[in-house]
Formats: C-alpha cells, structure tokens, sequence
C-alpha cells in the first residue's frame, strides 16, 4: 500500500466544533451595555462627559496601541474590545469637572501600569480602570474629590457642593431616593443613575458574560453589615438601602469587580472575593476618611484572587467517595 | 415525564436530523478488508494466520493476548494478502492482517451456537462466549466487554444501566439499533443482568428520541425490575459517571470504576451484539454506523464489516460535498480526526463524519480572560484553565493535584472557551507528561 504522509484533511485533537461565543463578542456586548450609563453621563453632565469620554477612550486605546508596537505584538488585539472597555469604564469613574490632561494621564496609566506591563490582555492582576482611577486619586486628590452638580440641577452653591455619600458622611444630608435612582445627584460621571446601572448588569447577568455571584455576595454583604450597623444606631448610620443605591456601588459591583481577568475563577472563589469587597466598602465609607471606598476595596480584593484561586478548589465529582 | 440529568455540562446543536430518519441499510464489504490486531484497549492480538492462507467468514484470525485484550476475526471468506502494519483510524499503524475478498461469505463451519437458547447460559459461559467473539465496548472505548463482565467479588453489582443516550452531536447509530433492534436489545440486557446478578435493569435515553422512549415505555409495561430513565438531552450524558449520577444519583469514586458503585454499564450496540453471539455463535465481525456530515452527500445508517473502508463507505454515501475540511471518526465531540480515508472500520467506529471546510470553527485564540465558562460547564467539576496553566508550565504534579488525571476528555471545556483555547488538547498533554514522571519515578 503506498505511504502517504501530507493530510488530506484538517487535523487536531477533538472537540471539533465550538459554540459561538467568543472574547471580543464578550467585551463589545459589555461596551454595548456601558452605554446606558454613559447615556446617563451624557444627559447629566453633557460637555464635560462628551470630553472626558472621548479623551479617556483615546488615551486607552493609544496607548495599548504603543504597548503592543513595543512588545511586537499582534496590533489587531487593540480591536479585542478590551482597552475601549478600560476607556469607558475609567471616564465612568471620574469627576465630571477633572481637567483634560489628568484623564490622558489617567488612562496612560490605567494600560501601561494596569495591564500592559503585566503582559497585556489576561495577565493583569488588577482592574485596569481602577489602577488607572487610584493614580489619580493619589496624585490629584482635590481635583479627584471636586464635584460638580448634574445640569440639570439647579444648585445654589456649586463650590461646596458634595456627593450624596459625601453629603451623609460630613453634613449628615440624605439625597432623595428618586433622585439616586434616576442619576440626578452629583458623582462621578457614571455612577449616579441606579436604574440605568441595574438594567446593563442585569443584561450582563443574563447573557452569563458576569458571574452572577459577584453582584449578589458584594450587594447582599454591603445590605447586611450595613444593616446591622444602622439596626444598631439609625440616628448614626445611613439606611442600608441608601448605601445600595450612592456612589461607586453598583457601577462597581456590576461593572468592575466582575471584571473576568482579576475575579476568581471558581465559584466559592467567587463569594469571598465578592463578601469580602462588600465588607471593605462598609468599612471604608463608615470609619474610613473618604465617603467613598468601591474602588480601593475591588483593589484590595483584586489582590488575593490568585490566592483565592488556589486555595479554593471545587470538590471533584467521586471525591472522596470509597473504592 | 421525570427527566434525570447531571449537573453542568453543555448544549452542542445535536444534528441528528441529517441521517436519524434512514433505516440502517447493509452495506457489502469490499475487495480488500484490513483487520488491525490492535483496535481495543489493552495488548494487541496475536497473529493466526499468515500470507496466501484461506480463511472463511467468522474465523479467529488473531488471538487474544491476556486478560485485557480480544480476539479478532476475519469478516468476509478470501485469501490472506499480506500481515503487514496499516495505518488505523486511531492514528497508528497497527499489524493487521489483510485480506482478498472473495465474495462467497463462506461461514467458517465451527460458527454455531452453544445452546439453542440464549437464556440457558450459566454466567461463566456467556463470559466465555463473548470473550471468544472478541466483543469490546461498541460506544467507542472498545474495553473488552468479558473483562466488564467479570467484576470482582467483594463488588456485588446491583444495577445495569443501558447507554442509549448517544449525546455525541450527528451519531444515530444507536437511536436506529434502538428502534429497530428493540427485542434483541431488551434480550441482551436480561442476560447482561444475570450475568452479573443485578437486580435492577435502566435504559438510559436522551429525550431528543422520543420516539425511543415511547417504544421501550411501552414493551417494559408493568415491570418494576426494567425500566427506562428519559434523560434531559445534554452533552456529555452519555458519559459513564454522568449516566450513573443522572440515573441512581451515584458518584463512581475519583479514579474508580462503575463496579465501585455496585453498576454495569454497557452501550446499546454492544448489548445487542452479545445477544447475536450468543444466539447465532458469530463472532464480532460487523457493526451498525453513521456517515453523516454536512459534507457528506446522503447521510446514512449503514451495518457494515469490520475492515471495510473509509473510503469506499463515502463513496456509497454519495461522496464529499465541496471540500472536505475534517473526517472524524466518532461524534465531533470526542472523535479523532484522519489525515486519510484509506482506513479501516473499527469494531468501535460509531460514525464517520466529514465536516467541510466552510463549517470549520474559525476562532481566534486569545489569552485566558478567566470567564469561568469552563469550571461552570466542565461535568467533572475541574476548573480546566487552572490544570492547562499548570500543565503548560510542566507542574504535572500539581496539575494532578487539579484533578489532570480524573478528566475525561468529553470536549466541553474547549467548546465553551470563548478565547478558544485547545484546554482538551493541553490537558492531554499533562496527562502524558504526569504519566511519563510517574514512570521515571517509579525506576
């Protein structure tokens, strides 16, 4: 019989087919529900939100750009919807009023010390945006703490206008629930309209692009330590329910701690990390100095995934059973 | 209907449609069979036979060579071309022995069986009897079925479960065996049962074959000691561990095997085939098949010879469609894909399957993003990406640590990776690797 050696065919080992879904499907269909907030940035803080978008989208974007030209690699990864992603959710985070050069400096740092240096795309340890965000904070800290109100608002004294955590913690003011739902409060350029933040995560959760026990341990934890605390002193500490609906929380809880990359990837994993950023953002926002702790708390976490990783191991199916 | 399934797993586009409505048809062998010694899980057979001998339908042309191992027979009557190595669907080339093709089907004049009734053999003779014949698991695995059959002692098996879930995406093989076959599958079974003195008979069906569950609901009427357990349809169910979680809600311990838990499990095809040995005496010589594939022209269920080519099987099913991409043997789940078709029919080939080109998944790979998707599917419960890093990294140790060694291969893994990464591929790897370090320790 004669000896052939060149395939006919396509060889590999099996499984031969695969399902449909795929990284940049993934990250456009976050990018397509980020736009509901970005919708609510645009509509509260016009200009200013147009400007802080499209400078933080730039920035990301070029500067994965040179990073991959320098490390040689594929240019084509910038299209994997990943550094757009770092762009939207960095501008997402920040005051409405920061200066232009703080947000380029800003999403420089969010890609080249948030991921690019730990060799790009899956090899990060910490939310990029957020890298991005703490650079800011530590290197700008007035500008970072400096809000301007929704225009649609009309506000007497904008020099001391505050945040609605910022309000509670140093003037003991309640914002109107109505108004955190809508969005119209001050806050970073993302984060003020609940509603709009429950409708794209739950998207999300629904299409299993986010591990639905991120939300739930970070929501549920954050409802029951701050529950106990005001079931302790209502007259000190705010309702829990008002803790749910100000600041960073649910932009965080649905949008950055669920980041794929720097979350556990097993289930029990999952739970600490997620209890685990609820506890802190208590922790934070109560006995901190800022009224405002998401971000250093999904940091704090982001750093013990790799350990959460190991040493949460699910129980193999037949372990432990007798031969 | 009580639906049973097992936790995770996936949900392949089941294709079944292209070739479930053709009866099996018999397809006659053609000028040239080649018979590969090795085609079973343990040591290759021996051979019986030489060049220019004449051999005759049904007779032992290799001999098994220790426990786990099974005989091998010759398919068709002809002449002895040559005993020489051919290279086999797993990839091989494997000593095979083969033959001209006469035509006559001429029965090798021992073939008869031992007793008139099947029924009537003790435990110890259909053993004996479907070790002779050569049988071997048909589902795929080709494990000597005799070896199954004798579990040890101190293991009393209370249950059989019949594997007719057939979760492999295109394969209607055993859907057609389980229509058409019913009586001589239901026949198998009883004896299955007191072979190995169970008590209890399952026949496990994913509910995509209705049509199945209606029939054999219906013949076992009013018997509380057979029964059929409709399965959710879901990728791998299956898979032993799966079918015996699904069905008795049993775990088979890590690293353990069915008899463990006090189960048998043996496929349907395989079934029926012991009940053909014992009733007619012929040895193990043909099988029922799907060739099937969008890229090939009239899908079909065929019964052919062992040895029977690829090739000439493609060509009575109309030929290729455009251009080939992948010609699998088996499901394309877990099939192995051939570099030629100029190969044999195995004993445990359950369908040859030609995917063309354009229908090729043509993902990119990316780094792992850490989704999850893997440890929410994988019905093992491993957390895939954890044990490929750690094998990629040659920590074979601590790949094993993750559960490298209990993986079974089923594909779910890569099929749901979005950053479609090879995740069966490299565990493969690990495995090899962990299993080279253990010999080397072992010296």
């Amino acid at each position: 019989m004669k000896k052939q050696y060149a395939s006919e065919f396509v060889l590999s080992s099996s499984p031969h087919i695969r399902n449909k879904e795929s990284v940049p499907k993934i990250m456009y269909w976050v990018v397509g529900t980020l736009l509901l907030p970005v919708g609510a940035s645009i509509y509260f803080f016009r200009m200013n939100a147009i400007r802080i978008l499209l400078i933080s989208i730039v920035f990301s974007i070029l500067t994965e750009l040179i990073f991959l030209a320098a490390r040689k690699k594929d240019l084509s990864a910038v299209f994997d919807g990943s550094a757009l992603i770092t762009g939207i959710l960095l501008a997402l985070t920040l005051p409405p009023g920061l200066k232009s050069s703080y947000v380029a400096i800003g999403a420089f740092v969010a890609i080249a010390l948030g991921k690019q240096v730990f060799g790009g795309l899956g090899y990060n340890i910490f939310n990029p945006a957020l890298v991005g965000r703490a650079f800011l904070q530590a290197a700008f800290p007035v500008a970072m703490t400096t809000w301007v109100p929704p225009v649609v608002q009309k506000v007497v004294d904008a020099k001391t206008f505050a945040t609605p955590l910022g309000g509670f913690k140093f003037s003991h003011i309640l914002t109107p629930y109505k108004n955190l739902i809508i969005g119209n409060t001050g806050g970073s350029l993302g984060e003020t309209s609940a509603i709009l933040l429950i409708i794209g995560g739950t998207i999300l959760l629904i299409k299993k692009y986010i591990d639905w026990r991120i939300p739930t341990g970070i929501l549920l934890s954050v409802f029951v330590f701050q529950g106990a605390l005001y079931i302790a002193n209502p007259q000190k500490f705010a309702n829990p329910l008002y803790f749910l609906f100000a600041g960073g929380l649910l932009l965080g809880a649905f949008f950055m701690a669920t980041d794929m990359v720097t979350s556990p990837i097993t289930p029990k994993g999952s739970w600490i990390y997620a209890i685990g950023i609820g506890f802190l953002v208590v922790l934070i926002r109560v006995f901190g100095g800022l009224p405002e702790g998401v971000m250093y708390s999904i940091l704090i976490m982001n750093s013990f995934v790799p350990l959460l990783n190991r040493y949460t191991r699910p129980k193999i199916l037949g372990e432990g059973g007798k031969k | 209907m009580n639906k049973k399934t097992f936790p995770k797993g996936v949900h392949p586009p089941d294709k079944k449609e292209l070739s479930k409505e053709f009866k099996i048809e018999f397809f006659p062998p053609g000028k040239t069979v080649v018979i590969p010694l090795h085609q079973h899980t343990g040591a290759p057979a021996e051979p019986l036979v030489k060049k220019k001998d004449r051999v005759l339908k049904g007779q032992k042309i290799g001999e098994a060579k220790g426990f786990i191992s099974a005989n091998i027979h010759s398919p068709v009557s002809g002449t002895v071309k040559s005993v020489e190595p051919h290279v086999t669907p797993l990839g091989k080339n494997v000593l095979s022995v083969i033959i001209e093709n006469d035509g006559e089907d001429e029965l090798f004049p021992e073939i008869k069986p031992l007793k008139d009734d099947p029924f009537s053999y003790s435990p110890e003779e259909v053993r004996n009897a479907v070790r002779e014949a050569g049988i071997v698991g048909l589902g795929g695995a080709a494990f000597p079925t005799s070896v199954k059959l004798s579990p040890p002692k101190e293991y009393p098996v209370d249950t059989v479960i019949l594997n007719g879930a057939e979760c492999e995406p295109y394969l209607t093989t055993d859907y057609r065996l389980m229509l058409e076959k019913t009586d001589e599958i239901i026949a198998g079974a009883e004896i299955l049962k007191e072979t190995v003195g169970a008590s209890k008979i399952y026949i496990g069906v994913e509910d995509n074959k209705e049509d199945v569950i209606n029939l054999y609901e219906e013949k076992l009427k009013g018997r509380s000691d057979f029964e059929v357990a409709p399965l959710k349809t879901k990728y791998p169910q299956g898979g032993e561990k799966m079918l015996i979680k699904a069905i008795l809600g049993r775990e088979v311990p890590t690293g353990g095997l069915p008899f463990h838990v006090g189960v048998l499990v043996q496929n349907v095809g395989t079934t029926y085939a012991v009940y053909e040995t014992l009733k007619t005496g012929m040895p193990l010589i043909e099988r029922v098949l799907t060739v099937t594939g969008e890229g090939v022209k009239e899908p079909k269920n065929l019964q052919v010879r062992v040895g029977t080519m690829f090739k000439d099987i493609i060509e009575y099913a109309g030929g290729y469609v455009g251009k080939p991409g992948k010609l699998i043997m088996g499901g394309p789940m877990m099939g192995i894909s051939q570099w030629t078709d100029v190969v044999p029919v195995l004993k445990a080939t359950s369908g040859i399957l030609v995917i063309p080109e354009e229908e090729l998944p043509k993902k990119k790979e990316y780094n792992c993003i850490g989704c999850n998707s893997c440890v929410e599917h994988c019905p093992m419960n491993l957390v895939p990406t954890r044990i490929v890093v750690l094998s990629k990294n040659e920590r074979f140790e601590d790949a094993k640590s993750w559960g490298l060694m209990d993986c079974i291969e089923c594909g779910t893994c890569s099929y749901v990776c979005p950053a479609n990464i090879p995740l069966v591929h490299w565990i493969r790897f690990g495995k090899s690797g962990y299993i080279k370090l253990r010999k080397k320790s072992e010296k």
